[in-house]
């Protein structure tokens, strides 16, 4: 009742004039170096902008003028001029071959820690042991992963994974070793992509699961994995990111071949122990820098290989708009 | 030790609101067949050094509805929350003292199948990011230990009556039946807590625990809740948590009024809010305090 006459008062604070707000925050009434700052925020921003559109925009006119559909059906061959070196096919099936093999060790390992680190942490001193290790595996230079990666798949107990040559000296490059080491520059992204999704999860939703009898396991597998699904996948998608865009290990541990050259036994088997490239490996190899010598072919591998990383960011960020 | 001095008490005694009588019609005539599920015995929580409650010593009875009050911090929560063991997930919580059902010590008895016979309803709905269906059928599908005997979860095909009749239970099912697929989440917040009564109701509990269940639901929602607590106190013992006097009122056969971790006064429901004996359930149920 008392609350009528209040409402039929008229609002007490009419908002703010445009031009007051603006005039309170005028720079030109700033001190000199927030003006500079300000302006260099502002220059940084622009400037990145403009790299980010040079870099698609050459590479997108360089690459649609040098791709033929046949180049992604025909198998690269040696060849001293451009016209007789094929296409990128085997590369194209690296690439996929590898993040394969690299994203399906990275994604259960990754999930499983991250559920023992979001779920479990006993002992506590062991859990931050682990996360340092995720954070330092995480910050590791790919080509050091990689030179490790050869050092540890180089040994004969590991023989069996790659090829030994007729002396018998294993020579630790494989499908299997690079997909291994690839999984490694996954890994860290999977784990922080789980924990987050799991530690968002509000307490009272296991409660819940436990207050019908479920174990911890009953509600990890059933409820709380399946609810942040597209965090997993977000997470496992920028994994896949790193794997399809890093060189080093694919020129050490893969040995950047132009084609699958397989080790020989069962079909698929024989390309895991096998050795080949990946588009980023041919891109390397046929740039000016490389032996290939093949630019025109570079960039047109160059562009196949920004489209699949570009069609990755924009899943990844359709998984994270989803996720709200 | 002396408490603090209440302030001046606001004489005003709860009339039985009229609309709160006509709508509780089922709880005019005493309940009948009341049998003894659960018994507290000199039952003591603490968070760490903090003791929450201490020493209450409480039945809970089948064929009726046993309501916890008290202002916030009082610890009937938590009281709530020990008698199905779920004080235990909760890092650092202890307790002392026995708790019974059906005459049997609650810690020795399997934890998972505890909480399938003594089932919880929370303050928040909190239906799980799954279909209708799924939210009930989860609660059927059985802890398969050790073995791995059973590969292959039961079938919808079997367990869809059970679903049908917990739903049903809840006074759920006509409003849903067409969507048993949908998404649970898209529910109304009222069907939403019909939906995890449904769910603690489909493993068939001996006593159900409820923890504040109308606190965040209109009052359309509520009073069909309230409906429907007054109609299980037959088939399952009932223990309801709740700030809302007027809700203890309409739906409680005996009442449990608690302070600051103590139990002041236990006694039926017309009793406590008629004549209370103790001065400070007076005061909280005349609104001095809470």
């Amino acid at each position: 009742m008392a609350s009528a006459p209040q409402l039929a008062a008229p609002a007490p604070l009419a908002p703010p004039s445009g031009r007051r707000a603006r005039g309170q925050d005028s720079i030109s009434s700033w001190p000199l170096m927030d003006r500079a700052g300000y302006v260099a925020c502002w220059a940084a921003g622009l400037l990145l902008c403009a790299l980010a559109a040079v870099i698609v925009g050459v590479m997108l006119v360089k690459g649609i003028s040098y791709l033929r559909p046949s180049l992604l059906v025909q198998s690269p061959k040696p060849s001293p001029g451009q016209s007789g070196s094929g296409g990128f096919l085997d590369p194209i099936e690296g690439t996929l071959l590898l993040t394969a093999i690299g994203i399906a060790l990275a994604a259960p390992t990754g999930v499983a820690v991250a559920v023992w680190l979001a779920e479990y942490r006993r002992p506590v001193g062991l859990a931050r042991a682990v996360e340092s290790g995720v954070e330092m595996i995480a910050g590791v230079p790919s080509v050091v992963l990689a030179f490790f990666g050869l050092l540890m798949f180089a040994r004969p107990a590991l023989a069996f994974l790659s090829q030994t040559s007729a002396g018998g000296a294993v020579y630790g490059r494989s499908f299997f070793a690079a997909g291994a080491m690839m999984s490694l520059l996954a890994l860290p992204l999977v784990v922080a992509a789980t924990r987050e999704g799991l530690t968002q999860i509000p307490a009272q939703m296991r409660e819940a699961s436990y207050a019908l009898g479920k174990t911890r396991a009953t509600t990890i597998r059933r409820v709380l994995l399946p609810s942040i699904r597209p965090s997993i996948a977000s997470g496992a998608t920028l994994g896949m990111g790193r794997i399809i865009g890093d060189t080093a290990i694919v020129v050490i541990l893969l040995g950047s071949s132009l084609r699958l050259e397989g080790a020989g036994g069962a079909p698929v088997l024989s390309t895991l122990r096998g050795t080949g490239g990946t588009l980023t490996s041919y891109v390397f190899e046929n740039s000016p820098a490389g032996e290939g010598n093949a630019p025109q072919k570079a960039y047109a591998a160059a562009f196949v290989l920004l489209m699949m990383v570009l069609a990755l960011n924009m899943a990844v960020a359709r998984l994270s708009r989803g996720r709200r | 030790m002396n408490p603090v001095m209440p302030p001046p008490v606001r004489r005003l005694t709860v009339e039985p609101d009229p609309i709160a009588t006509a709508h509780r019609p089922a709880v005019a005539e005493p309940p009948t067949n009341v049998s003894e599920r659960m018994r507290i015995e000199n039952v003591s929580l603490a968070y760490g050094e903090r003791w929450v409650v201490r020493e209450v010593t409480l039945p809970v009875r089948q064929g009726e509805v046993l309501a916890l009050i008290g202002a916030s911090g009082s610890g009937k929560t938590t009281l709530l929350r020990s008698l199905n063991r779920l004080t235990e997930v909760t890092d650092g919580a202890s307790r002392a003292g026995r708790i019974a059902l059906d005459g049997q010590d609650v810690d020795e008895l399997e934890v998972t199948a505890l909480r399938r016979r003594i089932a919880m309803v929370f303050q928040q709905p909190n239906p799980f990011p799954m279909s209708v269906f799924e939210n009930v059928a989860y609660a059927l599908r059985e802890e398969r230990r050790g073995a791995r005997r059973a590969r292959g979860r039961r079938g919808r095909r079997e367990l869809e009556p059970a679903v049908i009749e917990a739903l049903a239970r809840a006074g759920l099912y006509e409003e849903v039946k067409a969507d048993l697929d949908h998404p649970a989440l898209r529910l109304s917040g009222g069907q939403q807590q019909r939906l995890c009564i449904a769910r603690a109701l489909a493993v068939k509990p001996e006593v159900l625990l409820l923890d504040e269940p109308c606190s965040a639901l209109d009052p359309i929602s509520t009073a069909t809740i309230e409906e429907l607590i007054v109609g299980l106190r037959e088939s399952v013992a009932i223990v309801i948590v709740t700030h809302n006097l007027q809700q203890a009122f309409r739906v409680a056969d005996h009442v449990a009024f608690m302070h600051l971790g103590e139990l002041i006064e236990y006694g039926p429901s017309e009793q406590i809010f008629d004549r209370p004996r103790e001065q400070r359930t007076r005061e909280y149920i005349s609104g001095a305090f809470g």
